[in-house]
């Protein structure tokens, strides 16, 4: 939780976000799959993953762009002010079956100031070496 | 068979049935991301901040979107194939947060069906709306349909 949440007049083009560290687990994907309603054998089974060409079982993109999203709350305090919100999805995040999982790093940072006290950010993700999201971006309404 | 129909672009599919955002399926949601906001876990921070009820995290329209997103594919004149579907990005444009007791419907539209290098794009939009006509999410998904050919490197 952000102690001191940004201000529209406070903030620079340039600054930093605290950045988010997940592990994902298959458990995780199945915890997922059950919210969300994604039920994709891809995402739980790996003989169906291995079956269309994968390595293994791969973690949902939108968990992906939703785990991005706590980026934005811990910064903002509130989903609320979250204008636009969009990612294109590069690569998977392979699942391993054991206890780690895979380890998914966010990040941001404010990209420009826009009218309206609204700032754009630019997000990124990465498993290991790979950008897991491409183009990830938003604007957010801050305060005054 | 071919990869999709390219008249697909344009049709729009009737609202969906209504879908009452629960305050549990919220905290659901939000538990499955790791999200650890309170306004998305207590009634009473939600309240305190202005809101109604708990506030959905920023991807939860996902929740309503993949049933239309499935709804299409199994138009059997869209052409589509499920197994070759990969989800290429997704976008959201926010009116109003969306929080527990909203009913929803979603009006979905097929904004443009390309094909590239063989393989097929479709844009889906989708309106989400209060049953009584305030809008809270558009939501832009764009799948990729890719060729029967392929083979996986």
């Amino acid at each position: 939780m952000t102690t001191s949440s940004p201000t529209y007049s406070s903030v620079k083009v340039g600054d930093i976000l605290p950045s988010v560290q997940a592990q994902v687990c298959r458990a995780d994907l199945v915890r997922y799959a059950g919210a969300s309603g994604d039920f994709n054998p891809i995402h739980w089974n790996p003989r169906h993953a291995t079956a269309v060409g994968l390595p293994d079982v791969i973690a949902h993109g939108m968990l992906s762009m939703g785990m991005a999203s706590r980026v934005l709350t811990a910064w903002l305090g509130d989903p609320g002010a979250i204008v636009e919100f969009g990612v294109r999805f590069t690569n998977p995040v392979v699942v391993p079956d054991d206890e780690q999982g895979a380890t998914v790093t966010f990040g941001g940072s404010v990209a420009a100031k826009l009218d309206d006290q609204q700032v754009r950010l630019t997000l990124t993700a990465t498993c290991g070496e790979a950008k897991i999201l491409g183009a990830a971006k938003a604007i957010v309404r801050l305060p005054a | 068979m071919p990869t999709v129909n390219p008249n697909l672009a344009g049709r729009v599919y009737p609202a969906s049935q209504p879908y009452l955002v629960g305050r549990e399926k919220i905290r659901e949601f939000a538990h499955a991301l790791g999200e650890t906001s309170p306004l998305c876990l207590q009634v009473e921070a939600a309240r305190a901040a202005g809101y109604p009820d708990v506030v959905a995290p920023a991807t939860f329209p996902t929740v309503l979107t993949l049933r239309i997103v499935q709804q299409v594919i199994s138009d059997p004149d869209s052409g589509l194939d499920w197994d070759r579907v990969v989800h290429g990005e997704e976008k959201y444009a926010y009116h109003q947060p969306i929080c527990a007791g909203d009913e929803l419907q979603v009006i979905t539209t097929v904004e443009s069906v390309r094909v590239v290098a063989g393989n097929a794009l479709v844009t889906l939009r989708g309106q989400i709306c209060t049953t009584d006509g305030q809008p809270r999410v558009s939501a832009t998904s764009m799948l990729v349909v890719r060729a029967p050919q392929e083979v996986t490197a």
